[in-house]
């Protein structure tokens, strides 16, 4: 093994590493805003500052092997992905920090009918399908399962689209619900842009294995 | 409306070359266009020194050379009975390894292949010396002192002479087999900036063992191997996507 093969198996187990570390950042969010947990909240918080470490040194080591060893073909089409994928993930965990934070600041019970008429838990448990189904391509350098994962994330996009309409219905009827219903509102968002970043890191994987561009590309009608 | 059929300066046509009976070449078909730079590239030993001196007959004194197949120049056979190798070397010049002035001035150096054709005219000289050094971008470091002699420039400004002294008999190709590679980095960047500015007027080919260099300096590159044109296309393509599997282990450095 040459040592540009070392340095990328060192980034691999790195960004490996960050997928997990999101993802049980992800699912303890759903967990405590559903709970409510706060103190959960804050060990989310807190682990963020970690994954925030781990970006900086993902970044480092690609930066390093790109200025060192000036790769080509598939170690600088891998190279070139890990950095994208590294800031992906990263604005994951910022999500997932982001719900947290709202359930420290929560001074209210949520309302429970509002909660299931947004479909919630199905959006947290389809964006963790797809965290779970993410990071087992990635481990795999399985394109097929990647390819999956832009069908999923549609699923999340159409109840994100609904969101507006349902809570403004729920504050319609009971205006004490504004405050919980922003905050619910930016939680489905967050959960969607879960999926879009998800969905970037397939493209960006399948750029590494296949070289093939998905980005921006129109669906066929 | 007919399309226009794409001009090709180079092609080589189902090209075998043998060392006596050692088979050095297999079957080589390569297209290149005018005005571009293709970049060789490939193991020591794998063909591609052979395939450049194909093109302008270098090979003609190798005891044991023989060559199956066609060379065609501007669609014209330059193997056929009719060409004249010296008029050959004219149109198709070349630019070695190591920096080889002759122990002549400088200026002398570059009227060098001129003089030989018979150009006397002193104008006409003096004009080409300074249209040729100033193409190969050493006009300004070497216009005062065009009577000083060669030998005493440094080895990068030695293979830019060298290069003026190709230009000078007004090729229309370039042949350069490693032209940077005894060089230090600033020199060799010099001579990739060269490349650059002279693709706009000649078509060139470089065979190099650097791989960056071929990355940065062409737009299309050919990978040999035992003999084999394994692979020729985009450089681009090829240094982020290659389609052989050997191609991507010998430029990422996994050879063997």
């Amino acid at each position: 093994m040459n040592v540009l093969e070392n340095e990328i198996d060192k980034i691999n187990e790195a960004v490996l590493e960050m997928m997990h570390l999101v993802g049980q950042q992800l699912e303890k969010s759903k967990r405590a805003l559903l709970g409510p947990d706060t103190e959960l909240a804050e060990e989310i918080i807190f682990t963020e500052k970690r994954i925030n470490a781990l970006e900086l040194t993902i970044d480092r080591y690609c930066e390093n092997a790109i200025a060192l060893y000036s790769p080509v073909a598939t170690d600088l089409r891998f190279l070139i992905s890990m950095l994208k994928v590294n800031s992906d993930l990263e604005r994951i965990g910022d999500y997932a920090e982001g719900i947290a934070s709202y359930v420290t600041e929560m001074e209210e019970d949520l309302n429970q009918d509002m909660l299931a008429a947004i479909k919630i838990n199905e959006m947290f448990d389809l964006a963790m399908e797809m965290m779970v189904a993410m990071e087992k391509g990635a481990r795999e350098e399985n394109t097929g399962l990647l390819r999956k994962l832009f069908k999923m994330d549609s699923s999340l996009n159409k109840i994100n689209k609904k969101k507006s309409k349902v809570i403004s219905e729920y504050i319609k009827k009971d205006p004490n619900l504004i405050i919980q219903g922003f905050y619910l509102h930016s939680t489905i968002k967050k959960l969607e842009r879960v999926g879009d970043h998800i969905k970037n890191v397939a493209e960006d994987y399948i750029f590494y294995l296949d070289a093939e561009i998905f980005k921006h590309k129109k669906k066929k009608k | 409306m007919e399309l226009e059929s794409k001009h090709i300066k180079i092609k080589t046509k189902d090209i075998n070359v043998y060392y006596d009976t050692v088979k050095v070449l297999n079957n080589i078909n390569m297209e290149i266009e005018p005005n571009t730079v293709t970049a060789l590239i490939g193991p020591s030993g794998c063909g591609k020194s052979t395939f450049l001196r194909l093109i302008n007959r270098m090979n003609d004194y190798i005891e044991g050379f023989r060559k199956e197949g066609d060379v065609l120049l501007d669609d014209k056979d330059i193997y056929s009975k009719n060409t004249q190798v010296e008029l050959l070397r004219k149109e198709v010049g070349m630019v070695f390894q190591k920096p080889n002035p002759f122990p002549k001035s400088i200026f002398e150096n570059v009227v060098y292949g001129l003089r030989i054709q018979g150009v006397k005219d002193k104008q006409k000289l003096n004009e080409a010396a300074e249209q040729a050094l100033v193409q190969a971008a050493i006009w300004d470091e070497v216009k005062d002192n065009l009577k000083k002699s060669a030998l005493a420039l440094s080895g990068g400004q030695q293979q830019r002479l060298c290069i003026a002294r190709t230009l000078a008999v007004e090729p229309s190709v370039i042949l350069m087999d490693e032209p940077a590679s005894a060089l230090d980095p600033i020199s060799t960047a010099k001579i990739e900036e060269l490349i650059h500015e002279l693709k706009k007027d000649y078509t060139i080919m470089i065979v190099t063992h650097n791989m960056h260099q071929a990355g940065r300096v062409s737009d299309k590159t050919g990978f040999f191997y035992m003999g084999d044109l394994v692979e020729f296309g985009d450089t681009k393509e090829m240094f982020m996507s290659p389609r052989k599997q050997e191609t991507e282990n010998y430029i990422s450095g996994r050879f063997g």
